[in-house]
């Protein structure tokens, strides 16, 4: 869960106003910026702005960090420190599929453990490793919240159901083939996630909001005699 | 005690293919609770969340009409509903995010005009890709259909919600790690006291924090009264509650229960339920509120499903998911899996809890690889005790959050309990299950 560089490179001085490097994709800047508005502090949106990136290069790469950065408000080691708490968000490449499988307490019960050292030898990789080819990425999983269908694994975050190695393998095949694209998209786990408008609630009411946001903050910063923790 | 005929509250949907749209919402009495909200005062409707006594169903069991009313007045106010959902082997909530998201957000809408809040927030683990997208498809038609938003049925009453993912990181589930989370941060919990949530907590702002399943039971409560809710269960455990079985059970499941009328020895067992232990294997454990629980033998299986019943036992209904174990099962291994749980999602800002899950990872990983040593069993009662000092229930918090103690009254029980079977481990090398 840690994985901070230990070396953290030199703080780029962030642009503000500028309409990040052009990385993104330009309707997914006009998604991002959909998204900052939604909550009272920009920097809120760091996380779905992350998922965003992922969905267009299939992990964090730096050029993303920076721009999310930019948008944010934030300096990209502040971004990618942050981004490397989380799991699902990979500052190195993975494949085009991502598969866990949960070991967990109600997995391993049902044979989690066989089903893990069965994809390895079939896959040729170890937990953490892409396949050659650049389609499978294998993770092992803790509990993934469908432990009735155990083992539960997912592929890039789509629940397949409870799998037995001869499944598994039938599953990879289907996978490589593109026999499942329409249900598990390439990359993206939340591509699909579309809020069709912004707030609605009257502007007085934001402004309110976001001006005792700015207040809180400045409260903070001036206890806490610098700008975060 | 049985398997009672009370009402379904949140899964009476669930029979149907299409539970997930606006339609069958309509169709089923979706957002009446709501419209009849808005017709009372946001204190009446407290109230009625009051007389149902509802306790949060997220883990600590903290009842909801109380937390309400601590949040601290201020012009700015939030609800946030946690549906980070990651205590291993409870899966309640993916089910009510998928399968029923509008009575879910219908919830969310009526805590939020109870509370008179600025705007609500749904942080759903992204693990969730499913149910991130059933939840925002709903909102979205939820916004069309004029339940959420401005002058929300005419009311005068407006509110926006925002559905917000995670991005895999257990601890996010504890309430201020959530909420550091969605301000953008990593998820670390925070000090506490003085800054629980209801006087300090997102942006700063008073916030109240309440679980997925605590919220979709507010349509109904709603509908059919806080007195209806409580006649059902006893004494503090009202109402009906969605468990998680799995494990070594016939079938595994999300099962709505009544509180306290309903048994673990029904819960696993009844044909309608768990369906019993595959191969007419003997039960040698089970783990009564997830992980983070002390472990059950076949001794307590009597117990009703009630929260004051269970913790009187020694352990917690936590999470509301349990995890049966047949005969065959190596305890060892179980408890070395659930340490190397808790190792790997330390957020790693106390010492006890970061050093010694890391120490418990290693002493059990070594006994369940045979290479145990005569001593580790101290030792590991030792490292216990200086994460949580005298092993008592509940536990001693030397940490900034419970997930430190945890680990102790986890696999500190399931060492008292199983302690021959350690030992046979150490002293045979390697596991008699094979
Ligand atoms: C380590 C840890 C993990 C937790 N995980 C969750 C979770 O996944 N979902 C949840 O609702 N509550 C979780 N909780 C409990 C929350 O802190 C909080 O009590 C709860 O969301 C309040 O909602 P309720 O009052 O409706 O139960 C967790 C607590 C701790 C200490
Ligand atoms: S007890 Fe553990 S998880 Fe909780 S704040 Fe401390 S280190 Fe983090
Ligand atoms: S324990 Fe594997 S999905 Fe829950």
């Amino acid at each position: 869960m840690t994985g901070e560089p230990t070396s953290t490179p030199a703080p780029t001085p962030a642009v503000r106003g500028r309409d990040g490097d052009g990385h993104l994709a330009p309707e997914l800047l006009d998604q991002a910026r959909q998204l900052m508005a939604l909550y009272p502090d920009r920097r809120s949106a760091l996380i779905p702005l992350c998922h965003l990136a992922q969905g267009q290069d299939g992990w964090l790469c730096p050029e993303a960090i920076v721009e999310i950065a930019d948008l944010v408000g934030l300096t990209p080691a502040e971004v990618r420190g942050t981004a490397s708490f989380y799991d699902m968000l990979h500052t190195e490449p993975v494949g085009t599929y991502v598969v866990s499988i949960c070991t967990n307490i109600a997995c391993l019960l049902r044979g989690a453990y066989e089903l893990l050292e069965h994809a390895e030898a079939s896959l040729g990789i170890g937990v953490g490793g892409t396949t050659t080819d650049g389609t499978i990425t294998l993770e092992e999983a803790e509990c993934l919240a469908d432990c009735d269908r155990a083992p539960c694994v997912q592929v890039n975050h789509r629940y397949v159901g409870a799998q037995t190695p001869e499944s598994f393998d039938r599953l990879v095949a289907e996978l490589r083939s593109g026999a499942r694209d329409g249900e598990v998209p390439h990359h993206g786990t939340l591509i699909r996630v579309r809020r069709s408008g912004g707030l609605r609630v009257g502007r007085d009411r934001i402004a309110a909001e976001r001006a005792a946001m700015a207040e809180a903050k400045a409260r903070r910063a001036a206890e806490a005699g610098k700008g975060d923790h | 005690m049985a398997v009672t005929e009370a009402p379904k509250i949140v899964t009476a949907r669930m029979g149907h293919h299409d539970s997930h749209t606006l339609e069958r919402y309509l169709a089923t009495g979706g957002y009446d609770g709501l419209r009849k909200a808005l017709t009372m005062t946001p204190e009446a409707v407290a109230a009625e969340v009051d007389a149902a006594s509802l306790l949060g169903r997220g883990g600590a069991g903290f009842p909801a009409g109380r937390k309400w009313s601590m949040l601290r007045k201020n012009p700015v106010s939030y609800l946030v509903v946690n549906g980070d959902e990651s205590e291993p082997a409870t899966f309640k909530d993916h089910l009510l995010v998928e399968r029923d998201p509008h009575q879910l957000i219908e919830g969310v809408l009526i805590a939020a005009y109870a509370l008179q809040v600025s705007q609500a927030f749904i942080y759903l683990r992204g693990e969730f890709a499913l149910g991130l997208e059933r939840v925002q498809a709903a909102l979205n038609d939820a916004y069309d259909h004029g339940a959420v938003g401005e002058d929300i049925f005419g009311s005068g009453f407006s509110i926006d919600l925002v559905v917000h993912p995670g991005a895999g990181a257990y601890i996010c589930g504890e309430e201020t790690a959530l909420i550091e989370s969605l301000e953008g941060k990593r998820g670390f919990p925070r000090i506490k006291p003085p800054f629980f949530p209801a006087a300090i907590g997102l942006y700063g702002e008073p916030t109240v924090v309440n679980n997925v399943e605590t919220m979709s039971n507010l349509p109904w409560i709603m509908l059919h009264g806080g007195a209806a809710f409580a006649a059902l269960g006893e004494g503090k455990s009202t109402g009906t509650r969605l468990f998680a079985l799995a494990g070594h059970v016939r079938h595994p499941g999300v099962f709505e229960i009544e509180m306290v009328k309903t048994t673990f020895a029904d819960l696993i067992f009844a044909p309608v339920l768990g369906g019993g232990i595959p191969g007419d294997r003997q039960l040698k454990a089970f783990i009564p509120g997830g992980v983070s629980a002390p472990w059950f033998g076949p001794d307590q299986v009597d117990l009703p499903l009630g929260q004051d019943e269970v913790a009187g036992a020694g352990s917690m209904l936590g999470s509301g998911s349990v995890v049966v174990m047949d005969e065959d099962t190596c305890a060892v291994r179980a408890a070395w899996r659930i340490t190397r749980f808790f190792a790997r999602e330390s957020c790693g800002q106390c010492t006890p809890c970061r050093e010694g899950s890391g120490w418990l990872e290693r002493i059990m990983g070594r006994i369940e690889s045979g290479h145990g040593r005569e001593e580790d069993l101290d030792l590991l009662l030792d490292a216990c005790d200086n994460i949580a000092p005298g092993l008592t229930w509940p536990p001693q918090q030397t940490t900034i959050c419970v997930l430190g103690p945890s680990i102790p009254s986890s696999i500190g029980s399931a060492i008292k309990m199983f302690r021959d079977e350690f030992l046979v481990h150490i002293k045979e090398g390697g596991c008699p299950f094979g």
